[in-house]
């Protein structure tokens, strides 16, 4: 191709332009497109500890179950197929399939225990989601963006712990008192628990480890003197569906002493 | 070419007006959807996924099923389906038009779909099957209007289509993989997670989408002049009976795995379709329904006799067809989510508006097919009228 001295000139004049705009772009911008607010509580992996033995009376699940939908205006609808929940309780031989077998006690295959989203390490959901509208933050936080969920639930069938809601009716009006701190949601987008990661922001406590008297512990996987590191180090726990490779965060510590039968849980 | 839309009898006209009143139930049902959310369904938190998702799945095999005519004539040169490849292609067209609309119809938030499009995330397997569906439409539209459009002037398509027909060869393989790996890849749906949801998805596939086009080329026979011939319909019999037992062993071979090794995640949800977990039992009697009618289509198919012979060969198709529709399109993505991560039983069920919705989805479809079905007959009729022995 041969260029004469005015095609010449128009091209260089065109690179430099893209050129530096590029440079100045990069010279203006921070350094990175995130920061984190003044006062936030950080961690470089957050991880969550269920001491199921602090759970002994049906009020201390439903207390946290209560605290945390409140905090996040989660709608209570009866209706099976269209419930929203963040954290609830289901048996143990249902919370871990894998894990039970006929001959673990009564008790403890019968007692509740509290689920909620895993926040994993290898996210199916993350994976599957077409617009990025659930993504994993850097500190291990699987986040929701209500504004870019299509509502597909690809999500929803990706997750293997059940965690995941869609709002298949309007919500609004099934949310109680509206806590302003915390969007509602509308009709057609998936929700799930977010680890508070609006509270940690502004330097609160994950709402359900708050109200759950040390039942519920919560803090940083890489820091080896946080209370979750310790209580990992100390106890036998466990988590839900090992086998798939999604990685969870949430660890439970199953009680000592099962063999008491129906007096250690009363429900 | 689209003025010989309004040339018809009255049966034409009453045929699309009935399809133009079913969609537009479908449409009406759909804005109150739309409004009031996907509560008007029977899906929910635990069946996140029912008969739009089913119906979608199914249409994408209906769709890539034209690559079953283009492969014997383009490159094998088959010249009997040189007459009724077109219609293999208006077929597709019409079934990926059914499988945009129902992927729409199944959104909690339609309005963003665009979403997909400009936020692209490789990661999904849903993006590339949006960008798969997209192309496979392009591509067929383009080589049925185009080959259509010079036909009825007396000549061969040009040469610029050849590579876009061509193309549309792996691209139907790619449709129907796809849509199998949106499923295929997800930990803990023990029915979804198996190596041969693939292959299953193409043979059945092949089958259902050339018996559909069975029973329309007799219907064309009844109302046009236009013969697709004998040897068409026995050639696509034998491509739909190859197909349909491949459909079956497939289908053992997923049981012997499921039941041999014992493993319970593997065998609930199958006895769950086919037995019923306790009182659970709703797809029980819909899915024996399906076997029994695969087992006909194929008792049917495979001597020569009955194959060749028009009513039997009706009946056969009719029985694949209605199987395939109740295992694919609704049984296969339903068991998928029974029993639910937590073990536990939620039956599901499509409820009325639903239905609606689905049906008016049909309607669009088989309008376009039928439009599209009215403008290549005249294409032959016109050929007839110049050559009355060319048929």
């Amino acid at each position: 191709m041969s260029l004469d001295r005015r095609g010449f000139l128009k091209l260089a004049g065109f690179i430099g332009l893209v050129a530096g705009t590029a440079c100045a772009r990069r010279l203006a911008g921070p350094g990175s497109r995130y920061t984190t607010a003044d006062g936030a509580l950080e961690a470089k992996r957050w991880a969550m500890v269920i001491d199921m033995r602090r759970f002994t009376t049906a009020g201390d699940t439903q207390r946290v179950i209560d605290a945390c939908h409140k905090a996040h205006n989660v709608p209570r609808i009866d209706d099976v197929r269209h419930e929203v929940k963040w954290i609830w309780t289901d048996t143990f031989d249902h919370v871990f399939p894998d894990q039970t077998h006929a001959h673990l006690p009564k008790a403890l295959q019968e007692r509740p225990f509290l689920l909620l989203c895993n926040q994993c390490d290898n996210p199916p959901c993350t994976r599957v989601c077409p617009t990025d509208a659930t993504y994993r933050l850097a500190d291990g936080i699987v986040a929701q963006d209500y504004h870019r969920c299509i509502g597909c639930r690809f999500c929803m069938a990706g997750c293997p712990y059940g965690a995941r809601s869609f709002n298949w009716v309007n919500p609004r009006p099934y949310v109680g008192e509206v806590n302003p701190e915390f969007p509602t949601r509308s009709i057609g987008v998936v929700e799930k628990c977010n680890f508070c990661v609006d509270r940690l922001e502004r330097g609160e406590v994950v709402r359900c480890a708050e109200v759950s008297a040390g039942g519920i512990v919560v803090g940083d996987l890489n820091d080896p003197e946080s209370e979750v590191s310790r209580l990992l180090e100390r106890h036998y726990t466990l988590t839900r569906k090992p086998q798939l490779g999604a990685r969870p965060n949430v660890f439970y510590i199953v009680d000592d002493n099962v063999t008491g039968g129906e007096e250690e849980y009363v429900g | 070419m689209l003025a010989k839309l309004l040339h018809g009898g009255p049966r034409y006209w009453a045929w699309v007006t009935l399809l133009a009143l079913l969609a537009l139930a479908g449409v009406a049902t759909y804005v109150h959807q739309f409004q009031v959310g996907l509560g008007i369904t029977g899906m929910g938190r635990d069946v996140s996924w029912g008969l739009y998702i089913g119906q979608f799945t199914f249409l994408v095999g209906v769709a890539a099923s034209a690559v079953m005519l283009v492969i014997p004539f383009y490159l094998h040169d088959y010249q009997t389906f040189g007459k009724v490849v077109v219609f293999g292609e208006i077929l597709a067209v019409a079934a990926v038009t059914m499988c945009i609309l129902f992927i729409m119809a199944d959104m909690g938030m339609p309005q963003r779909v665009l979403y997909v499009v400009l936020h692209p995330r490789p990661n999904s397997i849903l993006f590339w099957d949006a960008t798969v569906l997209t192309g496979y439409f392009l591509l067929n539209f383009v080589i049925s209007t185009v080959s259509l459009y010079y036909q009825a002037r007396g000549d061969h398509h040009p040469r610029w289509l050849n590579p876009l027909i061509y193309l549309s060869i792996p691209w139907a393989i790619s449709i129907h993989t796809v849509t199998a790996f949106l499923y295929a890849g997800l930990p803990g749906r023990d029915y979804w997670l198996t190596a041969i949801l693939a292959p299953r998805f193409l043979a059945s596939a092949f089958a259902a989408g050339p018996a559909f086009l069975i029973l329309c080329l007799f219907i064309v026979r009844r109302v046009s002049r236009f013969d697709p011939g004998e040897r068409t319909l026995q050639t696509l019999a034998k491509i739909i009976a190859y197909a349909m037992v491949t459909n079956l062993f497939f289908l053992v071979l997923e049981v012997f795995t499921a039941f041999y090794s014992q493993i319970p995640g593997h065998m609930t949800p199958f006895v769950y379709l086919f037995m019923g977990l306790g009182e659970d039992t709703l797809l029980v009697p819909f899915m024996r329904l399906s076997v029994i009618l695969g087992v006909v289509s194929v008792v049917l198919l495979v001597p020569s006799r009955s194959r060749n012979h028009p009513v039997t060969l009706v009946i056969a198709c009719v029985c694949l067809f209605l199987s395939l529709m109740l295992e694919k399109g609704f049984g296969l993505i339903v068991a998928g989510f029974v029993p639910n991560p937590l073990e536990r039983v939620v039956e599901y069920w499509p409820t009325p508006p639903e239905l609606t919705i689905a049906a008016g989805v049909w309607a669009i479809g088989l309008l376009v097919l039928t439009l599209g079905f009215k403008i290549a007959l005249a294409v032959r009729e016109q050929e007839l009228a110049v050559r009355p022995q060319a048929a």
